[in-house]
């Protein structure tokens, strides 16, 4: 079953490349909707009866390749699928045939995913390396598609961050394995606990700085904007939506697994990532809040819901705190891959991309202004949607451990989410003005945001189940 | 699932369904939108009636849906949440079919009635709402469901009243929620019961409890528009008139005075929240709004406007008669919660024909209207008086509870306060009545939009709703001791709260 999630995009991706530009589209819906069955399956049996590993071919590590699921990454290979089914139907919608950015789109987005996949799935340190390089490529190549100079500029960017960052990854991983003579890291944990040489202090530290820089936490999130607001509305809502959540996995997956002896013993380092966490929902939200254009205003958000991922660390000691850091990416997943989805739906149909331009789409276009909007509760966390949950969970909390500087950053936060999404509704349910033109749109495109949207609020109502998921180690 | 179980999700599922569906609908089907309202509306009531008779029976209405491993999602159909429910779902037919006639042949309908109906959806949740958590949720729902109404007419101005709207809402939203955590932080839950559930920790949590006590006044009291919270209600005047009486009467301010209800009674129970010293400074605070609101009243000459702030003042009677430590303010505060709302209602609704039918905005355009429109202003004149405590209308008897509680309580000030706060109420209805029936009929009307026929002065549908809501207001004045009326249910809320004490005496 494990095998097949990385596979099945893995062959989709082959064919698709194989029968051309811009086809294989059918086939690669067929897989995803199998992969989506496939992480309900491997979910919902991880519930049932714990954590499931399986040696590759028979060979267990360490002459193998060992692949292992717990709730953690059962929850992250479910998210990655929930939104790439939809994002597929979008797509198809999205793109003419003869547009360049859809040339070599299937073919990327299958090695995305393979890579994403077997990154949740992978339990060596080496693996890892190896799926992030196929993911960050990937993604690039994504950004890059659609070949105008801003797009190759951004792609640039993006390509120079993800290799600065895989490369430090990758020193750290060569250190530790220099250090201990392993790179699985069910081995390590314990190694690392018993003893650990200043080495290890460092290769931590790289291997972090390298994954923070892919996550593009404040302040490296410099590339972000540009790549994401620039690049076609699916490629900047898988982007957004997943990829950079796969990269925050591996700095908590390490944090409490690995490194957790040493991350007891930093002290205070380990207040770092959460205050570089509020400084980028401090300085993501007032970007957003500044910015004119409308895909920037949502890459800006990005930016600044990433920070609530980071506010979980000094919270770790808490069970808690994992379940309501999953709860936040489930909930900025689902909301902003409808959000930028919905955002190229409006700026297909207005032919622009100005916020100010948006007089007059709440009544020409109400499908898709509702997916914005409740996407945009969901970014407020407002109740009811799932991003209201993961901040009850913060806020509850950090009350409990006496941090009330997290409860207020989460409060204001919310706040500041709310100035920003409301800039674009109230432009939204102006009246039009009397020249506007709005082309018609195809339907999918307006209903599978919606679809988006519409669960990130509902999940709100029903999050039981993803916490029980999240709690099998 | 029982019936007892469904029951409360029927009544919530009787306007949010059919909001659903009505958003589906496109702009031009008319009358099946029209059909799915008016059906919603009715099945409400059939099914609150239903209610009403079992929980006169003793039968106990719930259910709860766990949302995180905690925390769940709780609703329950007791006489307190009954008693706002059924003012909602039957002001919400009247205002629903005004609406209907108000509306006609305006654009953007399917989005307004769907958004309307969600609003109502979200009352019947904060109505229902068995504990803290599931309250916020509907409360913010209500807000965010009012917004696109009161930005309806997608002008500068109506957005200008919106943000502000949302700025307050959502501020009070934040301070609200931090308040709710703490306390289930500290509590472990915040299900609602009778006296009370914070007296459960010990004394060394007495200040914490006061804090939180803030935090969730502050919350809810932007909704209901306490002083200095309020400054968001004048503003959203710019809202077309059914808007308007669901701000005022059916839904926002009110769920802001039913949450200070809840949490007074059912969160920190009367007798503890006496014994912290909380009920002294929230109704100094209510009576300060009383005053502030009517005085404020006075010097606007924009009709709706000065509607405005005598809701702002009108309000914090309920909060005041919760304030009053003692059953007696309790069943004046509580019977207030309906009362202000059915005369509150009948005079936006009749702003709403002045504006509609003869073009009129301002006090000063009146001149003459009685004339012209009698039994609007008959209407009107009925809320108006209602609004002085004049004898006979719903008022007084609000008000001679809420005085008799005051001096019960030996707060002899807040009687004095509520003769002031009706002073300067017949100083800002008065001269409009004068001006309705006395003064000359102006020349021209500063924009007649509806031709008079016969007795029929306006459209239907805009002259009905405000009738019979002001025969509502006499009737709950004259009939206040039957068994139905909002006063019997008023003190066996009030017989339920004080398990000790029994109301013998009628004022």
């Amino acid at each position: 079953m494990m095998v097949w999630l990385i596979l099945l995009p893995l062959l989709w991706a082959s064919f698709a490349f194989l029968l051309g530009p811009g086809r294989g589209t059918w086939l690669a819906m067929a897989g995803l909707f199998a992969q989506l069955w496939l992480a309900f399956a491997l979910a919902s049996e991880i519930v049932a009866g714990g954590a499931v590993i399986h040696a590759i071919g028979g060979w267990g590590a360490p002459l193998g390749i060992d692949l292992v699921a717990d709730g953690l990454s059962a929850a992250m290979l479910l998210l990655t699928q929930c939104i790439a089914l939809p994002l597929a139907v979008y797509a198809h919608a999205y793109f003419k045939r003869d547009d360049p950015a859809v040339t070599y789109f299937w073919p990327l987005v299958g090695f995305l995913l393979a890579g994403l996949n077997a990154l949740f799935l992978s339990a060596d340190l080496f693996n890892i390396y190896v799926t992030l390089e196929l993911l960050g490529l990937a993604a690039v190549g994504l950004v890059a598609a659609g070949g105008g100079a801003q797009q190759i500029a951004a792609a640039l960017r993006y390509l120079f961050a993800t290799l600065v960052g895989s490369g430090a990854y990758l020193l750290g991983v060569a250190l530790i394995y220099g250090a201990y003579g392993t790179v699985s890291i069910h081995t390590l944990t314990p190694l690392i606990t018993a003893e650990a040489p200043d080495l290890v202090w460092i290769a931590g530290g790289l291997m972090m700085v390298g994954l923070m820089l892919k996550t593009a936490l404040f302040p490296f999130h410099f590339w972000l904007p540009p790549a994401h607001g620039g690049a076609p509305a699916p490629v900047s809502a898988l982007l957004s939506a997943v990829v950079v959540k796969a990269s925050f996995y591996l700095i908590l997956r390490l944090w409490i697994g690995p490194f957790s002896s040493l991350t007891d013993a930093a002290g205070l380092v380990v207040w770092l990532p959460a205050l570089l966490g509020a400084l980028a929902i401090f300085w993501g939200s007032y970007q957003a809040i500044r910015a004119e254009r409308l895909k920037m205003l949502i890459a800006y958000s990005t930016v600044a819901q990433l920070g609530y991922l980071f506010l979980i660390f000094p919270l770790l000691a808490s069970a808690g705190a994992l379940q309501a850091g999953i709860m936040q990416a489930f909930a900025h997943g689902l909301a902003k891959a409808a959000m930028f989805m919905a955002a190229g739906t409006l700026i297909k149909a207005t032919g622009q991309d100005l916020v100010a331009g948006l007089a007059g789409v709440a009544e020409r276009m109400p499908v898709t202004l509702f997916a914005f909007g409740l996407a945009g509760i969901t970014l407020m966390g407002l109740p009811p949607s799932s991003g209201f949950l993961a901040k009850w969970q913060l806020i509850e909390l950090a009350l409990s451990q006496q941090y009330w500087v997290i409860a207020f950053v989460v409060l204001v936060g919310g706040l500041l989410a709310a100035v920003y999404v409301f800039r674009v509704l109230r432009q939204a349910f102006l009246l039009a003005p009397a020249n506007s033109v709005v082309t018609p749109v195809p339907r999918t495109l307006e209903w599978t945001a919606f679809v988006l949207a519409a669960a990130s609020v509902l999940l709100g109502l029903r999050g039981v189940e993803l916490m029980q998921l999240v709690g099998v180690t | 699932m029982n019936f007892n179980e469904l029951l409360p999700l029927a009544v919530l599922a009787s306007s949010l369904i059919p909001g659903l569906l009505i958003f589906a609908l496109p702009e031009s089907w008319v009358r099946l939108r029209t059909a799915l309202n008016l059906f919603g509306a009715l099945v409400k009531l059939a099914l609150v009636l239903l209610l009403i008779v079992g929980v006169q029976a003793g039968e106990s209405y719930g259910v709860h849906f766990a949302v995180l491993p905690g925390l769940d999602l709780a609703f329950k159909a007791d006489a307190l949440g009954l008693l706002f429910i059924t003012l909602s779902a039957v002001l919400w037919l009247f205002t629903t079919l005004y609406a209907i006639g108000y509306l006609e042949g305006a654009p953007r309908r399917s989005r307004f009635f769907g958004f309307f109906s969600l609003c109502v959806t979200a009352t019947m949740g904060i109505a229902m709402a068995a504990n803290l958590f599931t309250f916020f949720v509907f409360y913010e729902l209500l807000t965010l469901a009012t917004f696109p109404l009161v930005v309806h007419r997608g002008t500068a101005a109506s957005m200008r009243g919106g943000t502000t709207y949302l700025v307050y809402t959502l501020l009070g939203g934040a301070v609200l929620l931090t308040g709710i955590i703490w306390l289930h932080h500290l509590l472990g839950h915040t299900d609602f019961a009778h006296a009370g559930i914070a007296s459960a920790l010990g004394s060394a949590y007495d200040f914490q409890l006061q804090m939180i006590f803030l935090l969730l006044m502050i919350g809810v009291g932007v909704k209901a528009a306490i002083v200095p919270l309020h400054g968001w209600l004048p503003q959203a005047m710019v809202a077309p008139a059914p808007v308007s009486a669901l701000l005022h009467a059916v839904a926002v301010v009110k769920a802001g005075a039913f949450g200070i209800v809840r949490i007074v009674y059912e969160v920190y129970g009367i007798e503890f929240a006496q014994s912290l010293d909380l009920l002294l400074p929230l109704a100094l605070f209510a009576a300060l709004t009383i005053v502030w609101g009517s005085f404020r009243a006075l010097f606007q000459d924009d009709l709706k406007k000065r509607l405005a702030f005598s809701t702002v003042s009108q309000v914090s009677y309920i909060v005041l008669g919760v304030a009053l430590f003692g059953p007696i303010g309790t069943v004046g505060g509580l019977v207030h919660l309906v009362h202000q709302g059915i005369m509150k209602i009948t005079l936006f609704f009749c702003a709403g024909n002045y504006a509609e039918t003869l073009g009129i905005h301002k006090v000063s355009e009146m001149n003459g209207a009685g004339r012209r429109m009698p039994l609007t202003s008959i209407a009107f004149t009925i809320g108006a008086l209602g609004m002085m405590g004049a004898p006979l209308t719903a008022g007084a008897v609000s008000k001679a509870w809420l005085m008799d509680g005051a001096s019960a309580a030996g707060m002899d000030w807040a009687i004095w306060v509520l003769w002031t706060s009706s002073l300067l109420n017949a100083a800002y209805f008065l001269p409009i009545l004068w001006r309705l029936w006395f003064k000359s009929v102006p020349k021209v009307w500063p924009g007649e939009h509806i031709a008079a026929r016969g007795w029929r002065e306006t459209a239907w549908l805009l002259l009905l709703p405000p009738v019979v809501t002001a025969a509502m207001t006499l009737a709950a004045g004259t009939l206040s001791n039957n068994q139905m009326s909002p006063l019997s249910w008023a003190k066996l809320i009030a017989e339920r709260e004080y398990l000790h004490e029994t109301i013998i005496r009628t004022p």
